[in-house]
C-alpha cells in the first residue's frame, strides 16, 4: 500500500466505521544504555515521536522511549473511518532521522 | 562598494542554503524535532516520571482499565502489552515499567475519536510491575500487573 518503500508496514481494516490499524516499523530502538562487546556504550537511537493522521485529525500522537522493543509494533483503533480512506503515519527518532508514509485502508472483501 | 555588495550576496546565499538544508532534513538542530518530554522519559523512578508527565502522582486504581501482559515473559526484549480503558473521555495512555532504568516507556495522546485501546511491544530489563496510567476526564487512573522475565531485554 505504501507509495514508496518505507520503514513502516501497515495492516488495516475498517468495520462499521471503526478502523483497526496495526503498524510495524523497522527501527533498532537502541536505548543508549547498552554496551557492545568492548564495553563501550552503544549510542542511543530510538523513535521519540510517532503520529497517525486521518482526515485532518491526529488520531494518535505517541511519545516513545528507548524501552519500546526493536522494530516497534503498535495497534490502535479509531472511529469515523471509511473503506479506502488514507492514513498518514510519521515518525522521528532522537537523531532526527524520520520517515512517513500514506496508507490506504483496504476495502473489505465481501 | 561593488566589493561589499558581492559579500552581502554571498552571505545571503549561504544563509538560505542552510535554511534549505534544515527544511530538507539534512541538518537536525534540536528545535526542529517534535516535542518529547525529556524529563519524564529520563526520570529514574515511577513517581518522578509521573510528576514530569502529568504534574501529579495521585492516581486512583481503576478496574475499568484492563492491562494484558504475559505473567511470564521468556524474552524481555519484546513483551506484548495491551492497555484497554473503558473510562469515558480517555485522552492519554502511558505505559511504565517500574524496574526499568527509565520507567516511562511510552505515552499515547488520543483524539476524541480514538478508542482507549493500545497494543505495543516493550523491553523489560528484569521481572517488574508493568503499570498503565490512563488520563480520563482530567484525572489519572492506574492499574498494574507483575510480569516475570526469564531473559532480560536491556543488554541481558
Amino acid at each position: 500500500m505504501a507509495k514508496k518503500s518505507s520503514t513502516i508496514q501497515v495492516r488495516s481494516s475498517v468495520k462499521k466505521g471503526v478502523a483497526t490499524i496495526k503498524c510495524l516499523i523497522s527501527h533498532p530502538m537502541e536505548t543508549g544504555l547498552r554496551k557492545d562487546k568492548k564495553g563501550n556504550l552503544i549510542p542511543a537511537k530510538f523513535i521519540q515521536n510517532l503520529t497517525c493522521e486521518h482526515s485532518g485529525d491526529t488520531v494518535l500522537d505517541a511519545e516513545l522511549n528507548g524501552s519500546v522493543s526493536t522494530n516497534p509494533y503498535l495497534k490502535f483503533v479509531f472511529s469515523g473511518a471509511n473503506d479506502g480512506d488514507t492514513i498518514k503515519i510519521s515518525w522521528v527518532d532522537n537523531t532526527g532521522e524520520k520517515d512517513s508514509g500514506e496508507f490506504e485502508i483496504p476495502t473489505r472483501r465481501r | 562598494m561593488n566589493h561589499h555588495r558581492r559579500i552581502l550576496l554571498k552571505s545571503t546565499l549561504a544563509a538560505s542554503a542552510t535554511g534549505m538544508a534544515i527544511s530538507a532534513g539534512l541538518l537536525t538542530p534540536k528545535a526542529v524535532l517534535a516535542a518529547w518530554n525529556t524529563s519524564a522519559f529520563e526520570a529514574k523512578t515511577v513517581d518522578a516520571a509521573l510528576t514530569s508527565a502529568f504534574g501529579s502522582t495521585s492516581t486512583a486504581d481503576s478496574d475499568k482499565i484492563k492491562l494484558s501482559a504475559p505473567d511470564v515473559a521468556e524474552n524481555g526484549a519484546s513483551v506484548t502489552v495491551t492497555v484497554k480503558s473503558s473510562l469515558p473521555r480517555t485522552d492519554a495512555i502511558s505505559i511504565l515499567v517500574a524496574e526499568n532504568a527509565q520507567p516511562l516507556t511510552a505515552s499515547f495522546d488520543l483524539s476524541p475519536r480514538t478508542e482507549g485501546v493500545i497494543t505495543t511491544n516493550i523491553k523489560m530489563g528484569k521481572s517488574s510491575d508493568v503499570i498503565a496510567v490512563v488520563k480520563a476526564d482530567g484525572k489519572l487512573y492506574t492499574t498494574k500487573q507483575q510480569v516475570k522475565v526469564t531473559i532480560g531485554g536491556c543488554g541481558g
